[in-house]
């Protein structure tokens, strides 16, 4: 089944074209990449697909439903089942810890309080972080924390799109080691479908199942073993030094 | 025996519950199954969980399980049947299970003495501060007057046009308005006692001396010192005030200084520009009130009203520009790396700013008076 399919995408900003003409479909239980040099557009491109920024051409159809079409309602809906990554973590800067991870589980489900408070120190846990920091605020957190405490608070809604923009950037090599291990587990047990930007050469060849090449078009659209087989030259430059 | 479509059925025998789950565990569904559960009551001492009717099971469901099987180990006896694929799952959070953490913080029996040995030492550093903030700016104050190249003279008149060049408009409706009311209340009185002239003196030396300065500060530490602040802490926020510390550039040199000549520059013109406008304002009621022509209206004035109610006027300026741009930087600075806190110091500028000129105005009021001025 296709969670997420993309038809003919075009964007541009200014007289910069960004992407000309994507095509390609996520299927459910993958995790995917969109990789691409800087500027190529990938942010934009997931953004796109959680409604935060508008389609300018072509179509993104996300749970089998246009993105650029949805009514209010079914926005809600489809918001419900799409949990968000930022690169910086966007905590509220105005909750702690565990306000932030429980946030959403506060406002969307009539849980009790004290069942919302178990499973946001659960999450905690889970992403490795101590319990000392529960009551801390984001400004209190170092940058690799807070995107832990943001994939927590994604994870405590259980999406069933988890969009994650450069997860491990910033994170140092065994905590990346671990995001990673993380990632592939939970994907398998809670049935996520995981759509990831990313540089770091341990997720590309360790997590993801398939990934995307962005150069404008889809320079390249397989898996790891796949992308240095090519002898296409842009993605051999592309792998030249991440061996 | 109970029985739920989304929930579970309870089988009891003497010395054993089994319990069945049913259908769909997930968030929507858990509220209700939760309360039926808590309203079930168990008398025997072994419990049998049975997972082979369950569909589904989401994270929260695995929590609220893992928590309620925590909850009866300690007097149960407890049995996973039929696990299955649920098996790694439930595996998985256990692992990570944490109960809500006991409340650590002791009972603070002197929390007033703390409350005031907090307040105490902060109150200490902020004036430091304060102290180090003002000496700062003197040092650099004298490091630029005696190396003119230093001044940062471009950001400075750029600071001029977006602090007083654009506040002319505001600030000339308000002192208009401000000498029409003082002018035609003034008149109500005066005109009781057939004093109509006297209408010149009182409203040129009240605008001049008091009103104006008083008023165009005012405005200026709420339009200026509020802008000099998020300007400077958002600055702070995107860490480029710690990159100009990297690359040598001395903050105060480069944001402070400009910002407080900008003031002591603008600030005294701004209060000419009221004074003429309040004034102004003032003889055209005079004119339609009194009957005193315009003519009439400013001779008096250059014959009876002494210059130094002017100069004073101005000479208060000087002061309320210095102690504006400098709240309004110190705050800036003071913003720290949360969003709230730009709101927070943007705030205190604009309370902090207002205070001080009324307070200043009220000292030079007194020493002025007094020394016979």
């Amino acid at each position: 089944m296709e969670i997420v399919e993309v038809n003919n995408l075009s964007t541009t900003f200014g007289n910069n074209i960004i992407h000309d003409k994507l095509s390609f479909n996520v299927e459910e239980n993958e995790i995917f990449g969109i990789l691409g040099g800087s500027g190529s557009g990938k942010t934009t491109l997931i953004r796109q697909m959680v409604i935060l920024q508008e389609v300018q051409q072509g179509t993104i159809h996300v749970l089998n439903q246009n993105v650029s079409t949805l009514t209010l309602k079914q926005s809600q809906v489809f918001k419900a089942n799409v949990a968000y990554l930022f690169q910086f973590g966007a905590l509220y800067s105005f909750l702690n810890v565990i306000d932030n991870i429980s946030v959403m589980l506060k406002e969307y489900t009539h849980l009790p309080d004290d069942l919302i408070q178990t499973i946001a120190y659960t999450n905690l846990t889970m992403v490795g972080l101590p319990l000392s920091c529960a009551k801390l605020y984001p400004s209190q957190l170092s940058g690799g924390m807070k995107k832990r405490v943001a994939l927590a608070r994604a994870l405590a809604m259980q999406p069933k799109i988890l969009f994650l923009d450069e997860p491990t950037s910033g994170l140092d090599p065994s905590s990346t080691q671990s995001f990673n291990e993380l990632i592939v587990q939970l994907q398998k047990l809670l049935n996520l479908t995981v759509i990831i930007v990313t540089h770091d050469l341990n997720t590309i060849k360790n997590v993801l199942t398939r990934f995307i090449l962005l150069d404008k078009s889809i320079a390249f659209n397989g898996n790891y073993q796949e992308a240095l087989n090519s002898e296409v030259p842009f993605i051999k430059n592309f792998f030249k030094h991440k061996d | 025996m109970e029985n739920y479509h989304h929930g579970f059925k309870l089988t009891q025998t003497d010395n054993a519950i089994e319990l069945f789950l049913l259908g769909e565990w997930n968030k929507q569904s858990l509220p209700a199954i939760i309360e039926q559960l808590s309203s079930v009551s168990f008398n025997q001492n072994s419990l049998h969980i049975d997972f082979s009717q369950l569909r589904t099971c989401d994270s929260s469901a695995i929590i609220y399980l893992i928590s309620f099987i925590k909850k009866f180990e300690l007097n149960y006896k407890i049995t996973l049947n039929n696990m299955g694929k649920f098996e790694a799952l439930y595996i998985l959070y256990s692992n990570y299970y944490t109960p809500i953490p006991e409340n650590t913080i002791e009972k603070d029996y002197a929390y007033w003495l703390k409350t005031i040995g907090i307040y105490t030492v902060s109150l200490y550093i902020e004036t430091l501060r304060i102290m180090n903030f003002i000496g700062e700016v003197i040092y650099y104050l004298f490091v630029s007057v005696f190396t003119f190249k230093s001044i940062r003279l471009k950001t400075m008149l750029n600071h001029i046009e977006t602090s007083a060049v654009n506040a002319l408009f505001i600030i000339g409706v308000t002192s208009f308005l401000v000498g029409i009311v003082i002018a035609y209340q003034g008149s109500v009185q005066l005109e009781k006692f057939g004093a109509n002239i006297f209408i010149v003196e009182m409203v040129s030396i009240t605008m001049f001396r008091e009103i104006a300065p008083l008023m165009t500060a005012i405005v200026i530490a709420g339009r200026t010192a509020s802008s000099y602040t998020a300007e400077i802490g958002a600055m702070k926020i995107t860490e480029e005030i710690d990159a100009m510390k990297t690359m040598g550039f001395e903050p105060t040199l480069f944001l402070t200084l400009p910002r407080v000549f900008a003031l002591i520059i603008s600030l005294p013109l701004l209060i000419f520009f009221s004074d003429l406008v309040s004034v102004f304002a003032g003889s055209i009621v005079a004119y339609l009130d009194l009957n005193i022509t315009f003519t009439e209206f400013y001779n008096r004035m250059k014959d009876t009203v002494e210059l130094r109610h002017f100069l004073i006027g101005i000479f208060k300026g000087i002061f309320f520009g210095i102690a504006i741009a400098m709240i309004g930087c110190y705050r800036g600075f003071q913003v720290q790396n949360n969003t709230t806190s730009i709101g927070k110091y943007t705030t205190m500028s604009v309370v902090n700013a207002i205070f001080i000129v009324i307070a200043l105005n009220a000292i030079f009021s007194v020493i002025l008076t007094q020394s016979g001025l």
